[in-house]
């Protein structure tokens, strides 16, 4: 037993609901007990479905505890069937049904010969894997039975496309920010001259399945969803796979050149590097913002970073390699995959955290005192009881990190977005650093005058020169606290060294 | 004087319990609030977590005083001791907040492993020196609000058994009179105790939030009924005591094990009344109490009248209206029986479940009200099946569905008012000054509806995707 209070992967039969409900006309059947199927909530809020979410629960009760699910799951599935004709149907396992041990093959066996549809039982055991490696796992199982379905059948393609074409691997239903990252690669591989020949499993119907052969490599955005699936692709028909996650204009660049390679090796002729040079120096801002005064001022600033395997990884190379800021721990919560993380970051930052303990994290962060994290909604929370910005990169997220309008993370305009996101996060903190330093955002009482010249008050030369040395974004505010400790001490002239008493009151 | 054919009765149904509500261990996100000493840990799986985090939202980063007990594959196969584990949690969980009571909460996983909670309990508490309370709140049994249902049974057996002996120390113990009485001189209470009626001692059950439970109880006071306690109370140490031959009434339908607890095994009297939701239940409950202790009711008329006319503005918008609950939360039939009073047409109510026998009065009481108002009694169809009824929904097109959140969305953008029915349950809508309350929640797709009537809007999903 162990005690805790919030996690950061959900439970195994999430990564399979998404991945389910990611697809065209699958539906997904949970063999679970009433109020497990919140997946649907989740899925409907957060990503604002108008869609009704294909998830439906085979009830766990009383009845089936005492003589086991009999007829009614086998009942589910064909009635599932009959309403709504999908083209798939998955069984889905939960912790229920895994202590029941009841035997859901056979139910599924059993509902195949009735059903319409293809049924499937996604091979997840509960305890052992969580939502990431699920739903790893279960896109691989759904690809697997329909290419080996169309081998049957004599219906697999033996040739590729004719222009080089893609595969982009890994897309899915509360991804973080996936819609956007996935309308984004499509138009790099168009600007790249690249078919995209299937994404999968978002919005992907399983009957396109079978083309994936036709491919000339596979692209695995992140980390944790779909190598399963290209491994066992590249096994079977030899098709390359890409697993450089394209964020951060470096690591862009460098994905862009495994393409070129890749595709090149197999009769393409191209060279990107203009492309690449074109897009890093004059269309994305990330690398003129590094460039800029803006960014020179973040030189050496400490921040953190937590998050899941991809995100953490990118944004630690980021931060420290494109724009010299001091990370002093990356972290991940990935725990079955941390040897490639800690290979990823280590020259990267200081020290490496493999945690999902968000209390361990918690205490990282504060023994360390970043200006700002990177991480999940958990970290934006102890980022505000600390008074540290936070900017949220990873799941798990709230709704309002499903933001409507245009945020990729990935390709050239996710480096813009990035760019904004951390450069916003370190200006904040600085802003209410200075605020605290000069006095706060309140002021206890009512200033008599504006700041306007017609003040009674009047500065000194040396007064205003030192007024004018701090950041426009807070001098306003120090003028006005300044003006307020002097009238109250009754000082008519404001020169520096009242300005400095007053900076010091505030302290005090 | 002729009636229009309508059923005699109401017509009740069952379907096959396909149909999205909350796990009942939702219970602790309100329940921990509101017994301010507690601490709940919830014996489960990560899937319960799961369902915690993120049902709770904000809640789960304001340090709550709740937890997971996570059980791991050695907890399951029984490779790992029970008692010892669930010591050292709660040994932990004493360490560092010192609860004066630790609920501990069943899950689905431990009634299939069959973990003895209730019998685990007595040992470790007299260990720990810290009382532990049981309550089994399972998916497999219950549904939503439920959870408090059975966390409120297992309370009701820790309610002392015998009033302290000096009419003092019994002021004392009654946590509303001590607030109440605040700052007041010791005559001036026994002056106050003269304003009430001479009756057996009145118990209430349901957790309300402190201002519900202040209003009630001075309603209740304004007719010379004294309230001699809440379960539950503020705090553990303050539940009320309960004696043979007390009184008890509920306020919320979803009491019905707590109802039965209290009856059977304290030997109480359960009042049954309509529940205090809308002006029109608030004084139904009222008068029912009055008149089982002998009390005429005073200035209820007016009130009600009163209540009635403040909301009018809101009741116009609703009146003509149809409304169809799914059916996720008990709180179902009250409800249903106030929007009929408003001039509503039900057309279902989906419930989980329905205790006929503790919700007689409401159900009489909405039978009632249908016949009053001119409209058909509504089919009552217990463990609903979504599927079903969102076909009953395309084809009776009513004017508001109150559901919860897994449709709402893809019925508004078929052109269909949702509103989310888990806020009733949240919302204060006990009492006759809450009506407006409840009132608000249900015109709000209305009059969202209003502002955005011409922009042509309705309908936001291609025909073919038609589910």
């Amino acid at each position: 037993m162990k005690l805790a209070y919030w996690m950061y992967a959900g439970p195994a039969h999430i990564g399979t609901l998404r991945i389910a409900s990611s697809f065209k006309n699958v539906h997904a059947i949970m063999h679970a007990p009433i109020g497990d199927d919140y997946f649907n909530v989740m899925r409907s809020m957060l990503s604002r479905e108008r869609n009704f979410t294909p998830v439906t629960t085979s009830v766990v009760d009383r009845n089936v505890l005492a003589r086991g699910s009999q007829e009614k799951v086998v009942d589910n599935i064909t009635r599932k069937d009959a309403e709504e004709h999908p083209d798939l149907i998955v069984l889905t396992p939960t912790c229920t049904s895994s202590i029941l041990q009841e035997d859901l093959h056979n139910f599924v066996e059993r509902a195949r010969i009735e059903a319409k549809g293809d049924v499937l039982l996604a091979d997840v055991n509960h305890y052992r894997a969580n939502e990431l490696q699920a739903a790893d796992r279960t896109l691989h199982q759904i690809v697997q039975y329909y290419i080996e379905k169309a081998r049957k059948k004599g219906e697999l393609p033996t040739t590729k496309t004719e222009k080089p074409s893609v595969n982009i691997i890994g897309m899915s239903t509360l991804g973080f920010h996936n819609n956007h990252d996935c309308t984004e690669l499509k138009k790099l591989m168009g600007d790249l001259g690249i078919e995209v020949n299937s994404v999968i499993p978002e919005g992907a119907s399983v009957h396109e399945l079978k083309n994936l052969p036709k491919a000339w490599f596979n692209l695995v955005p992140y980390r944790e969803l779909g190598l399963m699936t290209t491994d066992y692709l590249k096994a079977e028909f030899g098709t390359p796979c890409i697993d450089i996650t394209p964020m951060g204009v470096v690591e862009t660049a460098r994905c862009i050149r495994k393409i070129q390679q890749v595709i090149n090796e197999q009769g393409a002729n191209v060279n990107y590097e203009e492309y690449i040079n074109e897009q890093t120096l004059h269309v994305s801002q990330a690398a003129w913002f590094s460039r800029s005064i803006d960014c020179q001022n973040l030189t050496g600033k400490k921040a953190v970073v937590f998050g899941d395997n991809t995100h953490a990884a990118a944004l630690t190379k980021i931060l420290s390699r494109e724009m010299g800021i001091h990370v002093v721990w990356a972290g991940t919560y990935c725990k079955y995959d941390a040897d490639w993380f800690r290979e990823q970051v280590s020259e990267y930052c200081d020290e490496v955290l493999i945690t999902d303990d968000h209390g361990a994290i918690g205490d990282a962060i504060a023994r360390v005192e970043p200006s700002a994290i990177f991480g999940t909604q958990m970290e934006r929370h102890v980022g505000k009881r600390l008074d540290i910005p936070c900017g949220v990169i990873a799941a798990p997220i709230h709704v309002q990190n499903f933001p409507i309008g245009y945020k990729p993370f990935l390709g050239y305009e996710g480096t813009n977005q990035i760019t904004d996101l951390i450069y916003n996060s370190f200006t904040l903190g600085m802003e209410d650093h200075l605020l605290e330093i000069f006095g706060g955002h309140d002021t206890k009482e009512v200033i008599t005058k504006g700041i306007s010249a017609e003040s009674d008050l009047s500065w000194t030369k040396d007064g205003l020169a030192e007024l004018n040395k701090i950041p426009g974004f807070v001098r306003g505010k120090v003028k006005r606290n300044t003006e307020k400790f002097a009238r109250d001490r009754g000082f008519k002239d404001i020169n520096a060294e009242v300005l400095y008493a007053a900076k010091e009151a505030v302290g005090a | 004087m002729t009636v229009a054919q309508q059923p005699e009765a109401l017509n009740f149904e069952c379907e096959t319990g396909n149909y999205h509500t909350f796990c009942p261990i939702s219970c602790v996100a309100w329940l921990y609030q509101k017994i301010e000493d507690s601490f709940f840990l919830v014996i489960g799986t990560k899937t319960c977590g799961y369902f915690l985090q993120n049902a709770m939202g904000v809640m789960i980063f304001a340090e709550p005083r709740y937890a997971m007990a996570e059980l791991e594959e050695g907890d399951i196969s029984a490779q790992l001791n029970d008692y010892e584990e669930l010591k050292r949690l709660c040994d932990q969980i004493k360490r560092d907040r010192n609860p004066s009571v630790i609920v501990w909460i069943g899950t689905c996983t431990t009634e299939i492993i069959k973990m003895d909670l209730e019998g685990l309990a007595p040992k470790l508490e007299s260990e720990i020196g810290i009382p532990i309370v049981v309550a089994r709140a399972n998916g497999l049994d219950y549904a939503f609000t439920q959870g408090e249902d059975t966390v409120l049974a297992a309370m009701a057996n820790r309610c002392p058994s015998q009033a302290p002996t000096t009419e003092n120390e019994k002021n004392e113990r009654n946590a509303i009179q001590k607030l109440l009485n605040f700052g007041k001189k010791k005559e001036d209470v026994v002056q106050e105790e003269s304003e009430y009626v001479d009756h057996p001692p009145l118990v209430l059950f349901g957790s309300l939030p402190d201002p519900v439970v202040t209003q009630l109880t001075l309603e209740l006071k304004k007719q010379g009924i004294k309230v001699s306690g809440w379960l539950p109370a503020k705090r553990f140490t303050e539940l009320p005591v309960l004696e043979e031959g007390y009184y008890v009434a509920g306020v919320n339908p979803f009491l019905s094990r707590t109802a039965t607890t209290l009856m059977r095994r304290r030997k109480c009297k359960l009042i049954g009344a309509p529940f205090p939701i809308g002006p029109d239940g608030t004084r139904a409950w009222i008068e029912k109490i009055c008149s089982v202790f002998g009390i005429t009711p005073k200035g209820l008329d007016e009130r009600e009248a009163q209540i009635w006319a403040g909301v009018e503005d809101y009741v116009k918008l609703i009146r003509g209206k149809s409304v169809f609950f799914m059916g996720d939360n008990l709180l179902e039939v009250s409800l249903a029986r106030f929007l009929v009073r408003c001039g509503m047409t039900v057309q279902e109510v989906g419930i989980p479940y329905m205790d006929k026998r503790y919700q007689a009065a409401e159900l009489a009481f909405l039978e009632k009200a249908c016949q009053e108002m001119g409209v058909p009694l509504p089919k009552i169809v217990e463990k609903p099946d979504n599927y079903n009824q969102v076909q009953r929904i395309y084809d009776l097109k009513p004017d508001l569905v109150i559901t919860g959140m897994a449709h709402a969305n893809p019925l508004e953008a078929r052109g269909i008012n949702t509103k989310w029915s888990v806020e009733f349950t949240f919302a204060q809508i006990h009492g006759f000054g809450n009506a407006r309350d409840i009132l608000e929640l249900v015109t709000r797709p209305l009059r969202r509806n209003n502002n955005l009537k011409d922009l042509g809007w309705d309908k936001l999903v291609r025909e073919e995707a038609k589910i």
